[in-house]
């Protein structure tokens, strides 16, 4: 056990995990993880790029999967935009790569679990609720990666960033056998009429059957289909006589929780339900945890995003409404004077007893 | 699959070189004729499965490979005869 | 018959060894698949086809991603050299290279090969520079030459209005991680020869880790250039031929500009006119 920056975990879970190439682009709340990296990855026998953007970084990590190695790449969310074309391709190439959002607050929902990209995608995402989660997860994204040979994404935010947590890093194994790489280009098969390509246009060289755009575009989609049937995670609590259920994702979701299980101590009857995948999204949980309630809560860092999934979950059995909000410090990278859980409590009561929201505490505007 | 047009007459003891052309694949482009440096292709009046005219080889070829090297389609195989005396190739001569 | 005539010796290849198939859409007279036998056959005879990985781009040559017998990447449209980095940084004994057009790489991927050569990467990037978009219909590219006439640029490229076009090779050779930079073409036979050593020598210098490797070629695009095919050649030696001069930009530590090859080319021109004039020339 150690005391750790949760970027420095991140990097240390992601080469327990085998990780041993990044590239990036500094920008907040990201830049540490890429500082991490650079200096553990050369004393790992792996290689660090300094990017000369985000797209490029992508493009890196891109070929670095190629060969068959464990690779990542990583931003927040406005350099995630910059590299949404690679990502929806990279899915269709079948490469595993593992993404780091190191978000500004909770406004990437949809950019990660929609795709901010084009076509019929999907990347798995994690969403951690603490610097212990974290380690796990990253851990569990590298495997996911390789077991669906599809990337999964790690929605990370400032505070999971720079708060420090006592972690194990060590590596964890996982259930079940990989797939192996045979799919991998080394150049060794060059000149043999067996060569290989790594592709995401859904054609095989030349003698070989091709299945074609459209025949490729429908197997990758019928392999998220498989995904959602088995890789959804999520925890919640006290929802079986809940009257009120509040649903929240990462450190949030630890707020919630917290909260939620002080407001039980206290005889009020409230439930959580926190998804650790976001996608694929909970929503047979949702829909269970509704069942019973008067009404559902999402409490989120952002306008308003992961709340259209958990009005998909409930589909009508309850109303729902969203009682978090937009809440940042001055720089806007950070978190803002809503992430406290007397805060958090007051908004959930007020939605327990039917009362009117209170407004949203402003931050202070300072740096 | 391919077809080959060869003059018989480029056996023959003095001609330096000879090819074979691939007439199924040939696009009709005509960048051979002109890169020939004795002239010796000319386009012919038949067509190819794709519609195409291709080239036919005439007396004189030298093995230089010019054809082989500006084909786009390969195809043309290129045979030399070696000779006793030193002969310069014109292979590349249009530099 | 002539292939069986064992007083006949055989001639280069018909097809390079390591395309798999002689057969592809390519437009009549594409210059595209002779810059690839220039590219292909000193990668096949340094014997290094089981030591290279190819990473192409998005263009009508992205169809000979599944013809070219070597181990493949596909990346998107100017991204190669990105991915290039990736593989060659995970996989250092291999020999990389990418398979760009113009419009992939002067255009949507200027930030990457300038920044990949900057940085030294030992690979080596190929660009078939044809003046145009060629797969979408020829359009204009950061490398069309003015008074070039394309898709969207009907009365020819103007200046004042669409600016001026990108001599790359030149950029790239100013770039202290660029090692060999060179400017081929495929408009006759004996360009396509010395094309052809232009890779070897690239090729070369991967293989001795010294930096990075840079070939452009020139090719016809007959059908995105609105000329007949057979003017190919002609037009481009007349159109392209004339701004991106073909040479040797940066080798042995020595830098050449585009325009100082153009002044030697002229004073060449000059210098046979003169040995004309006096009766004649040897070769």
């Amino acid at each position: 056990m150690k005391l750790m920056e949760g970027s420095e975990a991140i990097a240390e879970a992601s080469i327990a995990a085998g990780c041993r190439f990044f590239a990036g682009y500094p920008m907040t709340p990201f830049t540490e993880l890429l500082e991490h990296f650079a200096r553990r990855l050369p004393e790992e026998g792996g290689v660090c790029v300094n990017a000369e953007s985000e797209l490029e970084a992508a493009g890196m990590a891109w070929g670095a999967l190629a060969t068959g190695a464990r690779a990542a790449t990583g931003s927040t969310g406005q350099g995630l935009s910059l590299m949404q074309e690679s990502f929806s391709e990279i899915t269709l190439a079948e490469l595993p790569l593992v993404v780091f959002n190191m978000a500004r607050g909770q406004q990437d929902y949809f950019q990660s679990t929609r795709g901010g990209g084009h076509g019929d995608y999907r990347h798995i995402v994690l969403a951690p609720m603490d610097i212990r989660e974290a380690v796990e997860l990253t851990q569990l994204a590298f495997h996911l990666a390789d077991k669906w040979r599809n990337p999964v994404l790690v929605y990370g935010d400032y505070l999971l960033a720079h708060i420090q947590e006592a972690v194990d890093v060590a590596p964890i194994a996982f259930d079940g056998p990989l797939p192996t790489k045979e799919w991998a280009v080394d150049g060794s098969l060059g000149g043999t009429g067996r060569s290989r390509i790594v592709s995401p246009l859904g054609f095989d060289k030349a003698g070989r059957p091709s299945p074609g755009i459209e025949a490729h575009l429908r197997r990758i989609t019928a392999k998220l289909r498989d995904i959602e049937a088995a890789e959804v995670r999520v925890e919640q609590g006290f929802c079986d006589d809940a009257e009120t259920v509040v649903v929240a994702f990462g450190p949030p979701g630890k707020f919630v929780r917290y909260v939620v299980a002080h407001l039980r101590e206290e005889g009020e009857k409230v439930g959580y339900v926190r998804p650790i995948t976001l996608w694929p999204f909970p929503y047979e949980t949702v829909a269970q945890a509704a069942e019973g309630a008067a009404r559902v809560g999402v409490f989120e860092l952002c306008a308003g995003q992961m709340i259209d999934d958990v009005r998909l979950g409930v589909l009508g059995r309850a109303p729902v409404s969203g009682i978090g909000g937009i809440s940042t410090d001055g720089s806007g990278f950070g978190v803002g004077p809503l992430l406290d859980t007397e805060i958090v409590r007051e908004r959930i009561l007020a939605l327990h007893h039917g009362e009117p929201l209170p407004p949203l505490p402003d931050n202070d505007r300072s740096f | 699959m391919s077809s080959h047009v060869d003059s018989q007459t480029n056996d023959a003891r003095d001609a330096r070189g000879t090819v074979t052309i691939a007439t199924e694949v040939c696009k009709g482009c005509e960048l051979c004729i002109e890169a020939c440096p004795p002239r010796v292709l000319a386009m012919g009046t038949d067509v190819n499965h794709l519609g195409y005219h291709f080239p036919e080889l005439h007396d004189g070829c030298t093995g230089c490979a010019a054809c082989q090297l500006i084909c786009p389609d390969f195809v043309f195989e290129v045979f030399r005869r070696p000779r006793k005396t030193a002969a310069a190739t014109t292979a590349g001569s249009t530099t | 018959m002539a292939a069986t005539n064992p007083e006949l010796k055989v001639v280069g290849q018909q097809k390079p060894d390591l395309v798999l198939t002689q057969h592809h859409h390519m437009c009549p007279g594409c210059g595209e698949p002779l810059a690839l036998r220039a590219c292909l056959e000193p990668i096949q005879e340094l014997g290094l086809a089981q030591r290279a990985i190819a990473v192409a781009g998005i263009g009508c040559y992205t169809s000979f991603s599944m013809t070219t017998d070597l181990d493949l990447v596909q990346a998107l449209h100017g991204r190669a050299p990105s991915v290039a980095t990736g593989v060659k940084r995970m996989r250092p004994d291999t020999i990389v290279y990418t398979l760009q057009g113009d419009g992939d790489m002067v255009n949507e991927g200027l930030q990457e090969v300038l920044h990949t050569a900057a940085r030294g990467e030992n690979v080596t990037c190929v660009l078939l520079n044809n003046g145009v978009f060629g797969e979408t219909g020829g359009h204009m590219t950061a490398t069309s030459v003015l008074g070039q006439r394309t898709k969207n640029t009907l009365a020819g490229r103007d200046a004042a209005y669409h600016g001026f076009p990108i001599l790359i090779g030149d950029l790239i050779a100013g770039l202290e991680g660029a090692v060999y930079v060179a400017r081929g073409s495929v408009h006759n036979a004996g360009a396509v020869a010395r094309t052809k050593k232009m890779f070897r020598r690239a090729f070369e210098c991967q293989m001795r880790n010294e930096g990075f490797t840079f070939v452009e070629v020139l090719t016809m695009c007959p059908t995105g250039w609105f000329i007949p095919t057979i003017e190919g050649p002609k037009y481009m030696h007349d159109t392209l031929g004339e701004v991106h001069i073909m040479g040797e930009l940066k080798a042995d530590g020595v830098i050449r500009t585009t325009e100082e090859l153009h002044a030697e080319n002229v004073q060449k021109a000059v210098e046979i006119e003169q040995a004309l004039a006096r009766g004649g020339i040897e070769g």
